[in-house]
């Protein structure tokens, strides 16, 4: 029998009425109870995990599929887990002569604590143990953040793999090997503490970025925007940041950044689909509680002596953000920002937009030198962004010609639906600009 | 609802869900049961409906001496839960039954009339 639990555990997702569940439900708990059984199980028995969680869903389908959902869903469906687990657990010290090597660990692991926990602080805790052994630095990035989306964001393989456009069985690899790359380095389940917390938070926060990124930059496919990957990094950021150990000034400036650069979302994509810049954007669109969240945050991250990447980028979209209007914007202090910035990641990017903002600064001569500079390093070339900014200088220095030559090369280099268009629109202006050019020298 | 209107059990049975399904998918398979509910409740059809604990037990022979114990049948037989809903006649009732979710998962329901009580006087129709 399924016992209830009190309110004391309180719903981590709250029902938006009875009798209705939230959409992410499923979602949320699946991550919750997967990393909690992890835990209890090991991090070598996750797949026993993720088939707990798979039962515990199906007797939540068979149950609740009759009209009564319980006054605590998420209490109830982890208490169907752990009640799973304590089977298990109690079968295994039956049978425990004729168990294997591996469950006899598990039973050491187990008899350290009589009673696996199931406190709300110890599966929260939990996910953060998850997180850790996900963004092991023993797994490719690719890796990092497949297992991420599979054991804490609870998405199915088929959800991940139509993100990223791969097949299923791309993703199915990727985990397996994944797992085995995780029993093979041996990866404690656990919080790290001392030293190595500092180098395993710097990854942890790097795949996070990377998820966000992903969601906020798709680079393929029909959506600019797949809000539900950027949202789901600023999810475990916030779970991050919960806890004390994790809360320093760089989770903060990541968080800040993400919420920044999220708020702006609402307002990033036209009707039609296509991308906005930040100048053709509507202000009034901006979702004010993000900007607020984020400006709290980075005003957290300002604390200590620390200026990761994180705080200068969180710095520089505070600044986009606390503008009224585009004409507003204090480029000098955005530049001054890049200035600093390029001195710790002289990524092509980042020099990329530190070119723009010194356009806005002293020109777009000025603008078209800076990037003359960084125009024949590996990888830029062929940057759409690089050649719709030098597009962008053109334009504004006059040379028709050259705008609309950088324009189509830039349209060759993407194929992000939204950011074809927004080319294509631009290369319409231009060439319309063109011809009137062209008329007028006629009929001078 | 007409006073005319008769009580029928729908016996659900079968409906496994795949193993591979996502978290999302078994969301939107419950809000699926939850929608349609929820259309029985305002039409003023639904009358009761439970699930069923997969585990139990048969009794058989002398006394029901000879016991077994349940899952009984294969899993696409085995009864998952039921309704009670008000309907017309046994056409309209399995017209009803065929908004249930179950059939997207290869489950089945059985739709039965329960037995009209005898009555003690011949009821006036109205008119």
């Amino acid at each position: 029998m399924i016992s209830v639990l009190t309110d004391e555990n309180g719903p981590v997702v709250e029902s938006t009425e009875p009798g209705q569940l939230v959409d992410n439900f499923f979602r949320l708990e699946a991550g919750r109870m997967v990393s909690t059984l992890t835990r209890i199980f090991g991090l070598d028995n996750i797949d026993l995990a993720e088939d707990l969680v798979q039962d515990a869903m199906l007797k939540a389908l068979q149950q609740w599929s009759f009209g009564n959902i319980p006054r605590n869903p998420s209490a109830w469906i982890m208490q169907v887990a752990k009640n799973r687990a304590l089977d298990i657990l109690r079968r295994r010290t039956l049978f425990q002569r004729k168990e294997t090597e591996i469950s006899r660990t598990i039973e050491s692991r187990t008899q350290l604590q009589a009673e696996p926990a199931f406190s709300e602080a110890e599966i929260r805790d939990d996910q953060l143990r998850m997180i850790f052994a996900c963004c092991h630095p023993s797994l490719s990035p690719e890796a990092q953040i497949t297992l991420t989306l599979k054991t804490l964001c609870g998405l199915g393989v088929a959800e991940i793999a139509r993100s990223f456009l791969t097949s299923e069985e791309a993703i199915a690899k990727r985990l397996v090997r994944a797992k085995q790359r995780l029993r093979e380095a041996k990866v404690p389940f656990e919080i790290p503490a001392g030293d190595e917390l500092t180098t395993r938070l710097d990854s942890v926060l790097q795949v996070l970025y990377l998820l966000f990124n992903e969601g906020y930059n798709a680079s393929h496919g029909p959506e600019l925007i797949r809000w539900d990957l950027s949202s789901e990094a600023i999810r475990l950021s916030e779970l991050l940041l919960e806890h004390a150990a994790c809360n320093t000034p760089a989770s903060n400036a990541l968080q800040a950044l993400m919420l920044l650069q999220a708020s702006r979302f609402p307002a990033r994509v036209a009707d039609d689909g296509g991308v906005l810049l930040l100048e053709e954007q509507d202000r009034s669109r901006w979702n004010k509680t993000m900007i607020e969240w984020g400006l709290y945050y980075l005003d957290q991250s300002a604390e200590g002596e620390d200026l990761s990447v994180f705080h200068l980028q969180a710095g520089i979209a505070a600044c986009h953000s606390s503008a009224n209007s585009y004409e507003s914007t204090d480029w000098q202090k955005i530049l001054s920002l890049y200035d600093m910035l390029i001195e710790i990641d002289e990524s092509p990017v980042v020099a990329l937009n530190r070119a723009v903002a010194i356009a806005k600064v002293r020109g777009a001569r000025a603008g078209l030198q800076a990037v003359a500079e960084i125009q024949n390093k590996k990888q830029i070339g062929s940057y759409y962004l690089l050649h719709a900014v030098l597009a962008e200088f053109n334009l504004e220095l006059g040379n028709l010609q050259q705008a609309s030559d950088h324009l189509l090369k830039a349209l060759e280099l993407t194929h992000v639906e939204s950011e074809r268009s927004f080319l294509a629109r631009k290369l319409r202006r231009c060439e319309d600009a063109k011809a009137r050019l062209s008329m007028r020298r006629k009929s001078a | 609802m007409t006073t005319e209107a008769n009580t029928f059990m729908f016996i659900l049975r079968g409906g496994k869900s795949r193993r591979d399904m996502s978290p999302t998918e078994y969301g939107q398979l419950i809000q699926k049961y939850l929608d349609w509910i929820e259309t029985l409740k305002n039409s003023g059809r639904y009358k009761a409906g439970d699930p069923l604990e997969a585990a139990g037990k048969v009794l058989s022979g002398k006394g029901g001496n000879l016991v077994t114990d349940g899952p009984f049948a294969e899993s696409k037989e085995t009864i998952g839960g039921y309704f009670m809903i008000a309907a017309r006649d046994l056409e309209e009732a399995s017209e009803i039954a065929k908004g249930c979710p179950i059939f997207e998962n290869e489950g089945t329901v059985e739709v039965r009339q329960i037995a009209e009580k005898p009555r003690p006087e011949i009821q006036q129709t109205a008119g």
